[in-house]
């Protein structure tokens, strides 16, 4: 670890302590419907789209409704990715004429992923989908599954803030502001930024290029004989990306254009595009705390929630850094030892420009947030370094978290932590003025339980099963590894993955749709039944026995409880997976 | 319910024609106005035909050429990847002897800077650190027939340090610096960018 490394990510920290409020007021006053800078020129195009849609603005859903239209965006929306997929042979911007998404399960998982804001990508983008399909399929969900979230997101909180009412705001009016105000704006922006810094934006077909050196390649042909071909030419990958890059950020989605994702030197060209990407990634999620405050009424509730965020996100890039600087001990004859003219540490799957802080802060954020965007490979990590991205996605991405996702899951275990305290004191619970009863502490189990029941019983049944097995790349512990990781993205809607895992097989495909949209939905609507329920309620002004939520010590309490459900859950197939991994590497084992 | 169903498919539509393609035409738009070789991929012509993109890394094996580094998909630029093999995978680290095995063969008893020997995360790294590059200025200065110091002084040329004097790492582009070499030797030749 370096002094340098460290000034990095302490100044990432602080880029987003700065951006915390002016995002947080500018939220709350966008889904208050209050006036905004923005508001003469997206006013007109607000309208224009509740006219064609047929959308009251003034209409005020109860949770029920709200969630009915939530599903049915989200089917409608997933079935027309699924048949531009299919269909995307017949369809413009396709310079390398590529055909339909095949197999018809590999379809159905992608179309999953992106609606559910998951991005999990059995697919490599630059060999299988047209510029159509990125551009107006995959960024479009980035877009419209980010919308969700943050829509969620504020219904929740207005469940907390409001008082004896039926109703958590309208959906379509949550959806479309979302997109208008919180999104469009600064992906224009930030996509022009991304070019500046080399990030690609262009329709053009792929270019061929004349190899400064021809290189003789030998390959093993299906007869086992070894052939020797001269390579003379590159062909380079182009493509609408810098547009669909910053969403793919901003949006904790995570679905790189290319196969290699932001370690690509086309979608993250240096290290201040690197930057811009991390940035991207925890803006929202941390503007959503102050927000929370605002439209509660409870700033320092706000900022006690950041705390915890900031605590648990400094930990586990710590413990990143830490392993992935001291590298790894079986490659015998190597300098790892970082000095002004190398990064050092474990460089495999890593790019020259990130080295190792750059690249263990990356995989800390992505996966704090439900992004899953990579700029090094999370299946080369060290043992314990690429434990933390996993343990990350395990706490449920409470750590500023996904767009929206992020804050109502946080809220989740903040009804638990309130819950805890009022046990230990012997009172109700409250929590802002309601009290918290026995629905919604059922509730707030469901989610907390739903999660590593999908994780655990896929993973076990692929780890016991040849279909499952024959996928691994990386045998012993490393292989339960990448089988855990691969379910847990998908639950947790992340998209990242122990990259080795072969998942574009039936078993795969099938299995991880079905994971992300039990991560994504069977979540939302116990939430949305809580916030219901809560907008209901009386309002309890507090006295002296209500355990008060803005404090350090309910911060501590809030860590602790993340810890003790989240991660306590999952120990036994830790021990088994990349902990025993990391003793068995320090004893001087291979695989 | 079927109200909102109907709402569902148009806004559908609508934000798939605004956000889907609205968005990014107008953004390949303004970036082919501000920024057109960032935006079409940064591409390196000579005598009128591509050789290669800035940013995008290709394989070197000739001793008179720095190499880059170890890829998975042998730079094929429609094909990122990294190796995916994990720490304590035997591949892996057999991979990693043998190449170190090679390359003390020019610098005896020297430890191998990691980067060299270790596949990066798209396959396409463009860059090799500092030191992997001084690993390899005597073989360079002697299948070229140049000094080490010459050598030396373009590598330095090349190398970018850190942006705005804090951000990523020091780096050595592995083809200009090639290029670079080449032009020494036939003169006047020169790529342009």
């Amino acid at each position: 670890m370096t002094v340098n490394g460290w000034l990095q990510i302490l100044l990432f920290l602080a880029l987003i302590f700065a951006v915390t409020k002016p995002m947080g007021v500018f939220m709350a006053r966008v889904f208050s419907r209050e006036r905004t800078f923005m508001d003469p020129v997206l006013r007109p195009v607000e309208r224009l789209l509740y006219r064609i849609t047929g959308v009251d603005e003034d209409h005020e859903m109860r949770w029920t409704e709200y969630a009915i239209a939530m599903l049915l965006f989200s089917v409608v929306s997933m079935i027309v990715l699924y048949l531009m997929e299919r269909l995307q042979g017949f369809l413009p911007f396709n310079p390398q004429k590529f055909g339909a998404v095949t197999p018809v399960h590999l379809a159905f998982n992608t179309a999953a992923s992106f609606t559910t804001n998951t991005n999990w990508q059995a697919y490599a983008g630059e060999s299988t989908m047209s510029y159509f399909t990125q551009m107006a399929g995959l960024a479009y969900h980035n877009f419209a599954s980010a919308a969700v979230g943050i829509a969620l997101a504020i219904a929740f909180i207005r469940g907390i803030a409001r008082r004896q009412m039926e109703t958590i705001g309208n959906f379509w009016v949550d959806l479309v502001r979302s997109c208008l105000w919180v999104l469009l704006p600064f992906c224009v922006v930030g996509a022009l930024l991304l070019v500046s810094q080399g990030v690609v934006q262009n329709l053009r077909p792929y270019d061929k290029a004349a190899l400064v050196e021809p290189q003789q390649v030998q390959t093993t042909g299906a007869d086992g004989k070894t052939v020797t071909t001269t390579v003379t030419e590159q062909t380079i990958a182009q493509g609408p990306v810098a547009s669909q890059e910053i969403i793919k950020e901003f949006g904790t989605n995570g679905g790189g254009f290319f196969n290699a994702n932001s370690a690509h030197p086309f979608e993250n060209p240096t290290p201040f595009s690197n930057l811009i990407e991390l940035f991207s990634i925890f803006t929202i999620g941390a503007g959503l705390t102050y927000t929370l405050g605002r439209m509660t009424g409870s700033q320092r509730h706000g900022w006690a929630v950041w705390s915890a965020m900031a605590i648990l996100f400094l930990a586990g890039v710590t413990v990143a850094y830490w392993a992935e600087a001291r590298g790894n001990p079986l490659m015998a004859g190597t300098d790892q030892h970082a000095s002004a003219v190398q990064a050092g540490g474990n460089m495999e799957g890593k790019e020259v420009r990130f080295g190792i802080a750059n690249s263990a802060l990356f995989a800390t954020v992505t996966t704090d947030a439900s992004c899953g965007a990579i700029n090094g490979w999370h299946d080369s990590y060290t043992p314990l370094g690429g434990m933390v991205p996993l343990v990350n996605i395990m706490l449920s991405e409470v750590i500023f978290g996904g767009v929206g996702a992020g804050m109502y899951g946080m809220l989740i275990y903040v009804v638990l932590a309130v819950f805890i305290a009022g046990l230990m004191v012997g009172r109700t619970p409250e929590y802002l003025g309601k009290k918290i009863e026995a629905y919604d502490v059922k509730m707030a189990m469901l989610v907390a339980l739903v999660f590593p029941l999908v994780i655990l019983t896929f993973t076990a049944i692929s780890s016991v099963k040849g279909f499952g097995t024959s996928s691994i790349a990386n045998p012993g512990p490393h292989g339960l590894s990448e089988m855990l990781y691969a379910f847990t993205s998908g639950a947790g809607n992340n998209g990242s993955a122990f990259g080795g895992l072969n998942a574009n097989t039936l078993w795969y495909n099938t299995t991880m749709g079905l994971t992300m949209l039990a991560g994504r939905f069977l979540m939302i609507i116990p939430m949305l039944a809580i916030a219901g329920n809560l907008a209901r309620k009386k309002y309890v002004p507090p006295s002296l026995g209500t355990f008060p939520v803005t404090t350090p010590l309910f911060t501590v309490l809030l860590i602790g409880v993340i810890l003790i459900v989240g991660a306590l859950t999952f120990f036994p197939a830790l021990s088994l997976g990349p902990i025993l991994e990391h003793l068995l590497m320090a004893a001087g084992k291979t695989f | 319910m079927k109200k909102n169903f109907i709402t569902a498919f148009l806004m559908t539509i609508a934000t798939t024609v605004l956000l889907g393609i609205i968005y990014p035409l107008v953004v390949t738009g303004l970036a082919q106005v501000l920024f057109p070789r960032q935006a079409n991929g940064q591409l390196i012509k000579k005598d009128g035909k591509v050789i290669g993109s800035r940013i995008i890394g290709q394989a070197f094996s000739g001793p008179g050429y720095f190499h880059s580094r170890p890829s998975a998909v042998g730079y094929d630029a429609t094909n990122s990847n990294g190796s995916q093999l994990g720490p304590t995978n035997h591949q892996l680290i057999e991979r990693v002897k043998g190449d170190v095995a090679t390359l003390q063969a020019e610098n005896p008893g020297q430890p191998v800077p990691i980067d060299l020997v270790t596949a990066s995360a798209s396959g396409l790294d463009p860059e090799i650190s500092p030191a992997a590059a001084e690993f390899q200025v005597r073989r360079i200065a002697r299948a070229r027939g140049l000094s080490a110091d010459e050598v030396r002084r373009l590598v330095q040329q090349h190398t970018q340090l850190r942006q705005f004097g804090f951000l990523g790492e020091p780096r050595v582009n592995v083809l200009e610096l090639n290029l670079s070499l080449d032009a020494i030797r036939s003169g006047a030749s020169r790529a342009t960018n």
